[in-house]
């Protein structure tokens, strides 16, 4: 708790003490952290592979762009509705993902995500998403009276926005939901016998999923001002599971470290090397990979019970 | 079917001409018993037998080719499998089936999870009703960790514990479901003596503290002739007798299927 707060108290501070381009950044560290968060909650506690999150990201993303260009909404009543949409897609999409196994289902989402951008180009809605061009949007600024730039401003509420995702997301995954989510991922079979309706909660964990990554599309829409078929490719999908495995699999802090490496690390790559910056970001990725198999947040654990080896005991009994 | 819950002289469960086919293997073949509330049931058989496929109906994990079950006077392959411990049956496997990354405590909370209230909307927001619900079961299960003689190994992650330890989880995670009906695959599989008489005892006291009607599939046969009110005997998916444990014990089938087994 002391941890969170701290955590809490450095976000805040941020963007008074960094400078504008960096504040953008951290923005989207933010924006990603959550669609990691998403990703996590599907793959990592329930078990189900995602390859095609980006897909949902797009969606929130053109909801965004769509109502406040079409219907002039302001952009933060856009997001619920962001949310809503991806909930309700991720769900149907789910319900024919359950006949889907492993390698099948990772296959079927990962056609989702390489579909999407060729999609949001069609003819028939081009007048909708602007076709290959996307649709371009005015930056809000901070209410009147609010001593803010823009890009603090937006980073703060995308802060607000993050934690209220966090702490709805950690509220679900303990508790009864929590442990039936991890059961279906652990013995699906005798998730069913101890009275947990499989199918509702696999198709319910999708449609979260998608909630958590259309609202991340939605606050990424409006902190660049911008959508278009080709930000929203598979390299995306692909970079929120990276994120996953980089932070922790099922792990709640684990989502910022993931999006701290999917923000940094291919700028990182590009300094470094200007002719092969993908070489490198994949010679980071296994480095990751090799120096922390089970993540930041698994490697930080280790350390605090080396330190410390009563630590988890009294953490569980804390809980109870 | 008026008051079949309330009428205590109806078996909790009625099996009638269950026929279960894999293929050519023919694993049930027109099986019929009942169980009557309260007592210990043993079924028996060699391998192949068709004991763990009927319990498997019983969970609804497999579609019988024919036959009817019928429990607490409700027909039961009317229902999805996911309806079974709200109705009153819990179970352990023959091969453990636990949540291996979680803790025992966490494990038989699971085996609660049709007895408390609470979905995605509520847990999210953390109403009122989840504190309420999971101190509830929490307290439960509490209880049941003592009863089982859990308390040393109640947060630790179950892989890793020991094999009988383990079993003693399965067990209590069946329990939480409140049941009526206790299906035990094979209770005694890899304790030692000392072990196989200590799961006498507890089933003989569970059933006692928590009113239960047991069905119980075993090879060891001392632990069945001696806490069984009733033994039922299946050999390759026929019922080859079905009686008081001495009766059975004796019948001239069962003697002839388990020499034709040891041969
Ligand atoms: N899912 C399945 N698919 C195909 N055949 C099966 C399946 N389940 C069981 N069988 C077959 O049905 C028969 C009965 O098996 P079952 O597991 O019910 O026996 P059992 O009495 O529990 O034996 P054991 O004492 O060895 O556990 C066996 O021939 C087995 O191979
Ligand atoms: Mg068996």
């Amino acid at each position: 708790m002391l941890g969170i707060m701290a955590a809490l108290a450095l976000a805040v501070a941020l963007p008074f003490v960094v400078s504008g381009y960096r504040v953008f950044q951290f923005t989207m560290v933010l924006d990603y952290a959550i669609a990691v968060f998403g990703a996590n909650i599907l793959t990592g506690y329930n078990g189900q592979i995602a390859l095609g999150n980006g897909a949902f990201y797009a969606i929130g993303a053109y909801t965004v762009a769509i109502l406040m260009t079409h219907a002039g909404m302001p952009y933060w009543a856009t997001i619920p509705i962001a949310a809503g949409t991806c909930f309700v897609a991720g769900f149907l999409f789910g319900l024919p993902a359950l006949r889907l196994e492993g390698p099948y289902l990772a296959l079927t989402t990962f056609a989702l995500a390489v579909a999407t951008p060729q999609l949001l180009k069609y003819h028939g809605i081009e007048s909708w998403t602007g076709g290959v061009q996307g649709i371009l949007f005015d930056k809000p600024d901070a209410p009147a009276g609010v001593p803010l730039n823009s890009d603090q401003f937006l980073y703060l509420f995308c802060l607000f926005v993050t934690v209220i995702m966090f702490v709805l997301g950690a509220n679900l995954l303990r508790g009864r939901t929590g442990r039936a989510i991890i059961a279906i991922r652990d013995n699906p079979t005798a998730a069913a016998g101890m009275g947990i309706d499989t199918s509702l909660y696999k198709s319910l964990t999708f449609g979260v999923s998608a909630l958590f990554t259309g609202v991340a599309g939605a606050l990424g829409a409006i902190v660049t001002q911008f959508v278009s078929p080709d930000s929203f490719t598979l390299f995306l999908s692909i970079s929120f599971i990276v994120g996953v495995v980089i932070g922790g699999v099922a792990t709640v802090s684990g989502a910022f470290f993931g999006a701290l490496f999917v923000e940094f690390v291919p700028n990182y790559a590009d300094q470094i090397s200007k002719a092969a910056p993908w070489a490198i970001y994949g010679a980071l990725l296994i480095a990751f990979m090799y120096a922390m198999p089970t993540g930041v947040v698994g490697l930080l654990r280790l350390i605090v019970r080396r330190i410390d080896p009563q630590w988890a005991i009294r953490k569980d009994a804390g809980k109870q | 079917m008026t008051g079949a819950t309330g009428n205590s002289g109806a078996p909790l469960l009625a099996i009638g001409e269950l026929s279960v086919r894999f293929g050519g293997i023919v694993a049930l073949n027109g099986v019929s018993f009942e169980v009557p509330r309260g007592q210990i049931c043993g079924l028996i058989g060699p391998n192949g037998a068709g004991k763990t496929t009927l319990f498997n109906c019983l969970s609804r994990l497999y579609q019988p080719d024919g036959g009817t079950i019928t429990f607490d006077g409700k027909d039961l392959l009317g229902l999805p499998r996911h309806k079974m411990a709200a109705l009153g049956i819990g179970r352990t496997f023959q091969n453990l089936a636990l949540f291996r990354t979680m803790s025992v405590r966490d494990n038989i909370m699971v085996g609660g999870h049709s007895t408390i209230r609470g979905g995605f909307v509520a847990n999210s927001l953390r109403l009122p009703l989840v504190a309420r619900e999971e101190a509830k079961l929490s307290a439960r299960v509490a209880e049941l960790i003592a009863a089982l003689d859990l308390d040393g190994v109640a947060d630790q992650p179950v892989q890793g514990l020991t094999f009988a330890v383990q079993k003693r989880v399965e067990l209590a995670r069946a329990l939480a479901c409140e049941p009526k009906l206790l299906l035990l695959d094979e209770p005694a599989g890899g304790l030692n003596h000392e072990e196989v008489e200590k799961l006498r005892e507890l089933i003989g006291a569970l059933r006692d503290r928590y009113g239960l009607t047991v069905l119980l599939v075993e090879h060891h046969m001392n632990l069945v002739m001696r806490v069984s009110d009733k033994v039922v005997a299946l050999d390759f998916g026929r019922k080859i007798a079905d009686g008081t444990p001495a009766e059975v014990q004796n019948a001239p089938d069962v003697i002839k299927a388990y020499l034709g087994a040891s041969a």
